[in-house]
C-alpha cells in the first residue's frame, strides 16, 4: 500500500505549523492589546476561514495564485513560484486556512493575563520585548500548545481546499484526504479504508494527548 | 520633592469622578494615603507609576519631569525607577520567587538580604502557586525592592500578613528605606507603626464635579 499521502499530509501539517507558530504568535499579541476597528476588522478576516466553505477560499486562492492573475503572475515573473498545483501553494494555502486555529485560543490567552503583570514588568525596568519573551509568553505555554495541535490536526484533514488548488499529484499534492476520496471515486474502498483509519488513528491520538496534557485546565481546549 | 498637580477624569458615564491631586512629598520620607474607597488612591499611584496618564497637570521628582501634559511629555515607565507593590500582587507565575528577584537584580549578596528580610529564604525555590497569601505578598514587597528603588509605591502590602510579621517586616522595611534613602508612598489603612515625625499622611477624599 502507498504510504506516500499520509506522509505528505504529515509534511504539510507540520511545516503549516511551524511557519503559523512564527506568524500566529505576533498576531495574537497584536490582536490581544488595544482594541480598534482596524483590529477588529482584521480579527474577522483572520476568522473568516472558519466558517467559510473551504471551496470558497480555495476557489479565490485559485484564482489569486494562478499565472494568468495579477497576484501569480507577478509571483511567478519575480521569484519563479508557481502556487497553484504545488505543494508550496498547499503551503501558503492551509497557512491562510488554520491561522484561525492559531491565532484564536493565543489570543485568547493573553487578553485573559493581567495587566498588572505586564506592569510588574514595565515597572522593574524591562523593555516591552523582555516582558513579552520573559513574563507573557511563558504564562500562556499550555494556550500555545492547544493551538499547535489544533492548527496541525486542523491542517492534517484539509480537504476542499487542497482539492481546489492542488488537485491530485501524486507525491506532491495528492494528501491523505484526497487519496481517500480518488480511492472512493475509483470504488477501491480497500484503499480507502486504509487511509481513513490511519487519519482517523492519528487525529485520535492527537486529541487524546490534549486532553491528557490539559488535564489540569478545568475547560476543555476546544472551548 | 516630589510636586504634583495633576488632574484625570475616572471613568465614563454616571459613577464617573475626577481626581484631582495637588500636593508635594518629601523626600525619604513614609507618606500614607488614606481615604474612603473608590476615591482613587490606587490610580494616584499608577499614575505615579506611569501605568496611567493624567488627563492634565505636572509631576516632578525632584528637578526631573515625569509628566507635563503642556508639552505632552510622560517619561516612559521603565526609566522612572519606581517599584511597585500590586494589590493583586502580579507575581509572575513561570517564576520561582529566587527568580522573581533575580529578574530585577544581578546582586546575589543584596538577593539573599532581600529574602531574609521577607522570611522567605527557605522558600526561595518555589513557584507562587506554591506559596500562601502571605508568602506571595512578601514577595511582591520584595521584588519592588530589587531594582533599588528611588521611589517606592505599595497598594495595601501589608493586608495579608499576619500582625507580629507585619511588625517584624516592617521593622527591617524602616532601616531599608533609610539605607536606600526611599521615598514611600503607600496605601493603607491601618498601620500606625509608621507615625514618625518627618513622615506624612496624605489625606484623598471624595472630589465631586
Amino acid at each position: 500500500m502507498d504510504l506516500e499521502p499520509i506522509w505528505l499530509s504529515l509534511k504539510l501539517a507540520a511545516i503549516t505549523t511551524i511557519l503559523l507558530l512564527f506568524i500566529g504568535v505576533p498576531i495574537a499579541y497584536w490582536l490581544s492589546r488595544r482594541q480598534t476597528i482596524f483590529k477588529l476588522i482584521a480579527e474577522a478576516l483572520i476568522t473568516m476561514p472558519l466558517v467559510l466553505p473551504p471551496s470558497v477560499l480555495g476557489f479565490y486562492l485559485l484564482l489569486a495564485f494562478s499565472p494568468n492573475n495579477g497576484f501569480g503572475e507577478w509571483l511567478h515573473r519575480h521569484f519563479d513560484l508557481q502556487l497553484v498545483f504545488s505543494f508550496k501553494g498547499l503551503v501558503v494555502a492551509s497557512i491562510i486556512y488554520s491561522l484561525p486555529f492559531m491565532v484564536s485560543p493565543i489570543k485568547s490567552a493573553f487578553a485573559h493575563l493581567p495587566k498588572s503583570m505586564e506592569e510588574a514588568s514595565f515597572v522593574m525596568g524591562k523593555s516591552k520585548v523582555q516582558t513579552f519573551f520573559k513574563v507573557l509568553l511563558p504564562n500562556i505555554k499550555p494556550s500555545i500548545f492547544t493551538a499547535v495541535v489544533l492548527t496541525f490536526a486542523h491542517t492534517l484533514g484539509e480537504f476542499g481546499v487542497v482539492l481546489m488548488i492542488g488537485g491530485n499529484i501524486p507525491g506532491e499534492t495528492k494528501v491523505a484526504s484526497i487519496a481517500i476520496y480518488d480511492a472512493v471515486e475509483t470504488m477501491d474502498y480497500a484503499s480507502a479504508n486504509y487511509y481513513a483509519l490511519i487519519l482517523f488513528a492519528i487525529t485520535f491520538l492527537i486529541v487524546i494527548g490534549v486532553f491528557i496534557i490539559n488535564k489540569n485546565a478545568v475547560k476543555s481546549p476546544f472551548e | 520633592m516630589i510636586a504634583i498637580d495633576i488632574n484625570k477624569r475616572i471613568g465614563r458615564g454616571p459613577g464617573s469622578f475626577r481626581l484631582q491631586v495637588k500636593t508635594v512629598f518629601q523626600f525619604n520620607s513614609v507618606t500614607r494615603i488614606l481615604g474612603p474607597s473608590g476615591v482613587g488612591k490606587s490610580t494616584l499611584l499608577k499614575i505615579l507609576a506611569g501605568f496611567i496618564t493624567p488627563d492634565s497637570g505636572l509631576i516632578k521628582f525632584g528637578d526631573a519631569v515625569w509628566f507635563d501634559s503642556q508639552i505632552k511629555y510622560s517619561k516612559m515607565v521603565q526609566e522612572r525607577n519606581v517599584g511597585f507593590v500590586f494589590q493583586d500582587y502580579a507575581l509572575f507565575p513561570n517564576m520561582t520567587v529566587a527568580q522573581h528577584l533575580h529578574y530585577g537584580s544581578d546582586n546575589a549578596d543584596y538577593i539573599n538580604q532581600l529574602l531574609e528580610l521577607g522570611e522567605l529564604t527557605s522558600l526561595k525555590e518555589r513557584l507562587p502557586r506554591q506559596l500562601s497569601g502571605g508568602q506571595q505578598q512578601r514577595l511582591a514587597i520584595l521584588r519592588a525592592l530589587s531594582t533599588k528603588p528611588k521611589l517606592l509605591l505599595m497598594d495595601e502590602p501589608f493586608a495579608a500578613l499576619d500582625s507580629a510579621l507585619k511588625i517584624r517586616i516592617m521593622e527591617r522595611l524602616k532601616s531599608l528605606f533609610e539605607e536606600q534613602q526611599t521615598t514611600v508612598l503607600m496605601v493603607t489603612h491601618q498601620d500606625q507603626e509608621w507615625e514618625h515625625p518627618k513622615n506624612q499622611i496624605f489625606n484623598l477624599l471624595s472630589q465631586e464635579d
